[in-house]
């Protein structure tokens, strides 16, 4: 019981809530742009080198630097949009994907001419964990899962309670209904870019500090946050950050020794997981567990 | 003399490669409007598939029948096409994006078996031996025939597509993308012609693998990487312009002799340079993407579809 939640259920949380936090940002940008956004995972990746900056110059904690990792992928969003996507709002979404596509090319190259291909670490060094009656909780884990709390709440406030939140609900539902009723598109879109970017970088900082960083690190989780966006109901935020949740808990729990000490399916495979769940998914409910978008 | 003659029909062997991979692509993109970003998973299958057919028996990996080439490539194509069937009928079905995100997937899951299935391709060590055809007339000849080989399948291929972009099922293909509805309203099953177009176009590129194996003598997980495999080839489409086989072949050739001459050029280059080289490369390609999306969309010479009645 207690290996089950050490070694499984905490780790399958921890990175169901990196998922979760890319896949929300995916899934808002596919509700106001109706495009999927394939340069999302380099923002991950740009938000996680951004905060090794500063971790490494000011000897800070990566977690006191993801404000700094926001505060450069924002920017690295908006320039993206205004560059590339921006002009090609009227085309086909298949135009808009593949420009994203580009964009996710030029901002690898960037990140592997700076830093290099050789995976980097914030060198917090060993912590104890924390523990309790047998469970073992490691702390960067602990503050992985309360950062992603957090985010979900502040996501909840915004959408729920502001202005700008609920314009930005009004366009996923009906994009002409928001234009003709005064709904300010630019300002909506800025502001999606905004949030998106906020969570893809913090996701990023926390995907570095539970593993390593590569500038292949945003790409290598893209799948599994489409996959748990598709899982969610595309275009549901809520959806999208279960989806997420059940993808990392499914993806730790594959390897878990059921049958006499032999894992269920070989850990080289794990990354495969989200491919399967997706593929299910298409088959069995491919409007997602909450009714997506069209 | 003799080696400026070799290197460049090495170089226009590979860009004959791609420029069949570019024809696949165009009969899902161009003519259909299939988004495949898996091209990997669908070369290294009819890699691997020639590579094992054809290459002399191993205990280190399954196969190793050593059958001729002109056996095996046909067979090649198949597993392409195989590959595709299952993927194509499930994620046809839906939104374009959704073919998009699982070809991504296939992907991924050919890399990481190839990777990891030793008894199958030999793991991280692959394939080797893998017989060129006219080998055996030494060098240049050769390298020259193979060039030779590798031009008349492409120029087959060619024809093929020229064909099939001008018939009725064409038509079709063109009608499905353009617009759904209308198709259906006379009559056409869209999910069976998109299924078709993209298991035809799985075939070509699996045709286009088991060239690769044969050029490089070699397969393993280390020999394609998505980057030369999938994304070139997009960029070498939509350069040329899609939709229409002969901007296909040519942005194979033109945008191929590019990379091809920024490689020599990188080469040239101090060790620490030459690595840093490849990453601006890396930059340039997803920048000329955009530039040629946002200033000329339909390609060097875009479709024609009037002109080729």
């Amino acid at each position: 019981m207690e290996s089950l939640v050490n070694f499984y259920l905490i780790p399958g949380l921890v990175l169901g809530a990196i998922y979760a936090m890319s896949a929300t940002g995916l899934s808002l940008i596919y509700g106001v742009m109706r495009f999927a956004h394939f340069a999302h995972g380099e923002l991950l990746s740009f938000g996680a080198y951004a905060a090794l900056i500063v971790v490494r110059g000011l000897g800070i904690s990566p977690l006191a630097a993801i404000p700094v990792a926001i505060g450069a992928t924002i920017p690295l969003a908006w320039a993206a949009d205004r560059a590339f996507y921006a002009r090609l709002r009227r085309s086909l979404p298949a135009v808009l994907l593949i420009s994203s596509f580009a964009t996710a090319l030029m901002i690898r190259a960037v990140l592997y001419l700076a830093f290099g291909p050789t995976p980097m670490s914030y060198g917090v060094g060993i912590v104890p964990p924390l523990a309790w009656a047998g469970f073992r909780i490691q702390q960067r884990h602990a503050w992985i899962i309360l950062g992603a709390a957090t985010a979900a709440l502040l996501l909840h406030l915004l959408l729920s309670r502001s202005r700008a939140g609920r314009a930005m609900r009004a366009m996923a539902d009906d994009p002409d209904l928001a234009r003709i009723t005064g709904v300010n598109v630019d300002a909506v879109i800025r502001l999606t870019w905004a949030v998106a970017a906020a969570l893809a970088a913090t996701a990023g900082v926390f995907l570095g500090i539970d593993t390593e960083l590569q500038p292949i690190m945003g790409f290598n989780v893209l799948l599994a946050s489409f996959a748990a966006a598709i899982l969610g109901g595309i275009g549901r935020p809520w959806g999208s950050a279960l989806g997420g949740l059940i993808l990392g808990l499914a993806e730790e729990l594959s390897s878990y020794p059921l049958l006499d000490g032999a894992p269920l399916l070989s850990p080289a495979y794990k990354t495969g997981v989200a491919f399967a769940v997706l593929v299910l998914m298409l088959i069995v409910r491919p409007q997602g567990l909450f009714r997506g978008m069209g | 003399m003799e080696q400026a003659a070799l290197y460049f029909a090495t170089m226009l062997t590979l860009a004959g490669i791609y420029a069949a991979l570019a024809l696949g692509l165009n009969l899902q993109w161009g003519l259909t409007g299939l988004m495949n970003f898996g091209g990997l998973g669908f070369v290294a299958m009819g890699a691997y598939t020639a590579a094992l057919l054809t290459a002399p028996a191993s205990p280190m990996h399954l196969g190793g029948f050593g059958w001729p080439w002109w056996v095996a490539w046909p067979l090649a194509a198949l597993a392409g096409a195989a590959l595709a069937l299952p993927i194509g009928a499930i994620a046809l079905r839906l939104r374009a994006d959704y073919l998009a995100i699982a070809t991504i997937g296939i992907a991924e899951i050919v890399r990481l078996a190839v990777r990891n299935e030793d008894w199958l391709t030999g793991g991280p060590l692959g394939v080797p031996g893998i017989p060129r055809p006219f080998e055996a007339l030494g060098l240049p000849w050769g390298q020259f025939a193979y060039l030779a080989l590798v031009a008349a399948v492409v120029a087959g291929l060619f024809a093929l597509a020229q064909a099939t972009a001008r018939s009725p099922f064409g038509r079709a293909l063109r009608a499905v993308r353009d617009d759904e509805e209308a198709a259906k309203a006379v009559g056409k099953n869209p999910a069976r012609l998109r299924l078709q177009a993209f298991v035809l176009g799985a075939a070509c590129m699996g045709l286009g693998g088991a060239m690769l194996a044969a050029f490089f003598k070699f397969m393993g997980p280390d020999a394609l990487d998505p980057v030369t495999t999938t994304f070139l080839v997009w960029v070498m489409l939509i350069a040329g312009g899609s939709g229409n086989n002969a901007g296909a072949v040519i942005g194979a050739i033109a945008v191929w002799a590019v990379w091809a001459a920024t490689d020599w050029l990188a080469g040239q280059l101090p060790g620490e340079l030459a690595t840093r080289a490849a990453y601006v490369r890396l930059f340039l390609i997803g920048l000329a993407l955009q530039v040629i999306l946002l200033t000329r969309p339909q390609g060097l010479i875009g479709e024609r579809i009037g002109a080729q009645r």
